[in-house]
């Protein structure tokens, strides 16, 4: 028996996602990534003597978008609470969150699973500030800085209903893409725009009791969130199995070596005497405004694979794919929209131009070339203009330098050489080169057809028309 | 004595309606005013920062502006100061501590902002408990204020400071603020007006934190009619502090003259209890009889939680104090003591060195009752509590317009007298704490002295957002007392004098 028959793995992730609003969740600095070391930066979140946070009414809006887009409930009241202890990055020393009363509970996504889906519950979505950051200087020092302290995040805890590492990454995968979508937060994971905790924890098949869990911190890619966690479930099945105990503990994934390593055991843990927040009056959300927000709600990618499978006919996999991003849906749809037939604009945008994302444009909108373009390299295709082989140079060089499809095939001279006293000229001579081949096909052996049609395309740099010139050459082969 | 010198003991209306009329310059008013710091200063000791040249400088500006024919505010050229818990941009804010003697502020609160658009001439910053934790001054890390009318005893507090130069005729008022009776314990004490307005009234922004639901800010002046003059200066709506209120504000100056006829007072029976001393009380019932020979109905209303105040003021008021301190721990401003050995320990020395043990003893005991495990017995019971309090008012307020009472149950103590006895000190709070458990606005003013000469406060207490019926008690109340615009004259003489 396999160590998977025997153990079941259970995983609860908290992600933090940052609000890309364009201040901060308390006062009117701007939450811009990359700027200088504390230039975004005001009294209010440097957390002076005095000053008092006011609620940024758009964050509030991003979160509750984030909220509905996962199928939470809204409660009429939400409340912030303090959440209290010291470190150099949390300039107030407490963290304006929210405990009690959440903003939004009692959610749900659905995970790819075989050819159907998985649903995950949420069991809360809820809204709070970001702490700063440590810049570790030279000798012992350590420097603070402030632009990050106060940027808007919901914190979206799951269900533990997650079993393996691989259903971890697809949750977090599957979130990213209901979050960009709403567009409420950039999905950055390299940035830090989306951050994700995992409690892990291990039971004996058949067990409805939960084992003891770890938290593992510092998963910041896909690849790490699944080795993170295939790790730790290694590590505590192996410690049970030795006769030894898992601790309650967080522990800190280090990517270089792979492995989780004891952060902070659970007596170490911090106390963080939450309390109401009294700078801030309770959060009440009418009905109306809940509906208003919920109508603004662009279609989110589940109704969308949908739509791409039943409506447009692509298969599954296609419609999964290409439904992964809103950007790549959009960019795919208006190839579609511009007359491509949706099984080969699929091909083309699941091919030619997914390849050209992962150079130096990461996202659609960064591509040169418009989906306008990839329909009329398909529509140059089908009216043999231009070879299957030709269009991916032709896509190639336009994903490089933004020109127009025919404006490339003609510089290039790329269009396909039909015209018959052209293919004549070609294929004589190549059979006057080859008097030996042409005597060993004219003897029977048929099969070196491929060499003179071969022969023909290199000299013309593959634009001859592949189906006039076979007719042309066994025409001319025939003929002594 | 001539008549610049004089100055100083005019009340804020005249004084600013002769700057308005220029009788008087900005400049001499604000020149008198410093010429009398100088002469009481080193006895009362108001004041943690003065700044003469900054005063002149900004009287100046306005004397220029008058003479242009400039619109000017209503307190355009009047000197006034500023207790040290309050933002004002580049100045020293201490809050009396040492943790924050280093630190300029690099903004103004929205009530110092509007004072300065009204005209006023700040002359600094005033004593105070640290981080107005107490009700002595005697808990400031620059040593304690003393009382203008008797220089052995205490001026109350925490805004120790802000009564004590009203009394003392450093300044025509001052800004104060009351968490549990912060401004109005000190005016009693010093026998001047103060104000605690309903919470949210005004705006706390840029007013350092003590206990954030019950801090709120309010002025002290010589009369009703001063304190009104800058309460509606100061109040109104900011949309940088959430929990302000979003209502009109009044001209509450001419409530004063009003008179009681037709208001049904409460008086509330737990306030006349055990602990009351006997020279406060005979002077608190007799100022409500005559109130009543005002033509005002006195009706007795309860107000049965009041012995359980204290008890949750003090668990409430520690908690919001724990985590509002928390930011002072030597990272980004203020004192930072060491650079050795780990975060840890830097946070511990600066933490040690820098707060004083009044303070350290409210942050122990606020950590305490929000630990995990403590914080439903502590502070979820407290906050249950907190709304049985508020009930009690509002029920009371069923019955009155407003309720008067004393404010302390004791005349001032002598300096030193309960510095080592904290239970007794907050045990004294009993009387003020109510309101702001309650968000209710309450004034007090003076009537009457102890046969030692000490001030005593009569309080009166609103409904939310009745301050108006509060400027026409106190009005009627100052009308028949003669206790209006006096100043302590601190000429060596004992106390009890009267302007």
């Amino acid at each position: 028996m396999s160590r998977n028959d025997q153990w079941e793995t259970v995983i609860g992730l908290e992600v933090h996602a940052q609000l890309k609003t364009a201040t901060k969740l308390f006062c009117s600095c701007s939450t811009r990534f990359g700027e200088a070391p504390n230039s975004n930066t005001c009294p209010v979140c440097s957390g002076y003597p005095g000053v008092l946070p006011v609620l940024n009414g758009s964050a509030v809006e991003y979160a509750l978008r984030a909220a509905l887009a996962l199928g939470c409930e809204i409660p009429p009241m939400s409340r912030f609470a303090r959440k209290n202890y010291f470190y150099p990055d949390l300039p107030k020393g407490y963290q304006i969150s929210q405990y009690e009363l959440p903003l939004a509970v009692h959610g749900h996504l659905e995970i790819p699973s075989g050819d159907g889906t998985k649903r995950v519950g949420i069991t809360r979505v809820h809204m709070e500030e970001d702490a700063g950051k440590l810049v570790h200087a030279e000798g012992a020092s350590s420097l603070v800085d402030l632009n990050r302290a106060g940027t808007p995040l919901v914190e979206i805890v799951s269900e533990p209903d997650i079993r393996s590492a691989a259903e971890a990454a697809d949750y977090v995968r599957t979130l990213r893409s209901i979050l960009t979508y709403a567009e409420v937060c950039d999905g950055n994971m390299a940035e830090g725009s989306l951050r994700c905790d995992a409690n892990v924890s291990v039971r004996p098949r058949g067990s409805t009791t939960f084992g003891t869990r770890a938290e593992i911190k510092n998963m910041n890619s896909f690849k790490f969130i699944e080795k993170a966690i295939n790790y730790e479930i290694e590590r505590q099945i192996e410690l049970i199995e030795d006769g030894g105990k898992v601790v309650q503990e967080t522990r800190l994934f280090d990517s270089r070596t792979g492995r989780t390593e004891s952060m902070r055991s659970k007596e170490e843990a911090h106390d963080y005497r939450y309390f109401p927040e009294p700078d801030l009056p309770p959060l009440v959300l009418t009905p109306a405004r809940v509906a208003e927000v919920r109508a603004s709600l662009p279609e989110l990618p589940d109704a969308r694979r949908k739509r791409f499978a039943d409506d447009l006919g692509l298969p599954t996999y296609d419609a999964r794919v290409l439904t992964e991003t809103r950007e790549l849906a959009d960019y795919f749809e208006d190839v579609v929209k511009a007359g491509a037939a949706p099984k080969a604009a699929s091909n083309w945008v699941m091919g030619e131009v997914l390849r050209g994302l992962k150079g130096e444009a990461p996202a659609p909108s960064d591509l040169k070339w418009p989906p306008r373009y990839v329909a009329d390299l398909i529509a140059m295709v089908e009216a043999g203009t231009i070879s299957g082989s030709v269009a991916k140079t032709v896509i190639a060089e336009g994903l490089e330098s933004g020109q127009a499809p025919a404006e490339i095939v003609k510089a290039k001279g790329l269009s396909q050489i039909s015209d018959d006293s052209a293919l004549f000229a070609e294929v004589d001579a190549v059979i006057a080169a080859n008097p030996g081949e042409v005597e060993k096909y004219r003897a029977g052996k048929e099969a070196l057809l491929g060499f003179f049609v071969g022969q023909v395309m290199k000299r013309t740099g593959g634009k001859a028309n592949p189906k006039r010139l076979n007719e042309i050459v066994r025409d001319k082969l025939k003929a002594p | 004595m001539t008549a610049t010198d004089a100055l100083w003991k005019l009340s804020l209306a005249e004084v600013a309606r002769r700057i308005r009329a220029k009788d008087v310059s900005a400049e001499e008013a604000t020149r008198a005013c410093l010429a009398r710091v100088a002469a009481v200063e080193a006895r009362v000791h108001s004041f943690i920062h003065l700044d003469g040249e900054a005063a002149i400088s900004a009287a100046r500006a306005i004397d220029a502006r008058l003479a242009t024919g400039d619109e000017v505010g209503p307190l355009a050229g009047v000197p006034i100061a500023l207790k040290d818990v309050l933002a004002a941009e580049g100045t020293a804010t201490t809050c009396g501590s040492k943790i924050l003697e280093p630190f300029v502020s690099p903004y103004d609160a929205t009530c110092v902002a509007r004072l300065k658009r009204a005209g006023a001439v700040s002359l600094g910053k005033l004593n105070m408990d640290e981080f107005a934790m107490g009700s002595t001054t005697e808990h400031s890390a620059f040593g304690p204020t003393r009382n203008p009318w008797s220089l052995d005893h205490v001026p109350g507090g925490s805004s120790g400071g802000s009564a004590a130069a009203v009394a003392a005729g450093e300044c025509f008022a001052t800004l104060g603020s009351d968490t549990g009776g912060s401004i109005r314990q000190p005016a009693s004490f010093c026998g001047v007006v103060g104000i605690k307005p309903t919470y949210g009234r005004v705006s706390r922004f840029g007013l350092v934190a003590f206990a954030s639901s019950l801090d709120q800010i309010g002025p002290l002046a010589r009369s009703v009619e001063d304190t009104a003059l800058m309460l509606e200066v100061i109040a109104g709506h900011d949309p940088r502090d959430a929990t302000s209120l979003d209502v009109p504000t009044a001209r509450w100056t001419d409530e004063v003259g009003k008179g009681v006829k037709g208001l049904r007072l409460g008086i509330p029976k737990e306030a006349f209890g055990e602990g009351l001393d006997p020279e406060v009380g005979a002077a608190v019932r007799a100022s409500i009889e005559r109130l009543a020979g005002e033509g005002a109905e006195i009706v007795d209303v309860e107000l049965p939680h009041t012995p359980y105040a204290v008890a949750t003021y003090y668990v409430l008021a520690p908690a919001e104090a724990s985590s509002n301190l928390a930011r002072y721990d030597g990272v980004r401003y203020g004192l930072r003591a060491g650079q050795d050995g780990s975060l840890v320990d830097m946070y511990k020395r600066t933490r040690s060195a820098g707060f004083g043990d009044e303070v350290k003893r409210r942050i122990l005991i606020g950590t305490y009752v929000l630990s995990a495990g403590y914080y439903d017995a502590y502070y979820r019971k407290a906050q249950q509590v907190r709304t049985l309090v508020r009930r009690d008012y509002e029920k009371a307020f069923e019955r009155c317009d407003a309720l008067v009472m004393p404010v302390a149950p004791e005349p001032p103590f002598k300096i030193g007298e309960a510095t080592g006895d904290p239970l007794r000190l907050y045990l004294s709070d009993v009387l003020t704490i109510g309101v702001n458990l309650a968000g209710l606005p309450g004034i007090s003013v003076p009537c009457g002295a102890s046969k030692a000469g000490l001030p005593i406060g009569l309080q009166i207490v609103g409904p939310p957002l009745r301050e108006d019926t509060l400027f026409r008690v106190a009005g009627a109340w100052e009308g028949v007392s003669g206790w209006k615009n006096r100043v302590a004259p601190l000429d060596g003489s004992s106390a009890g004098g009267a302007a």
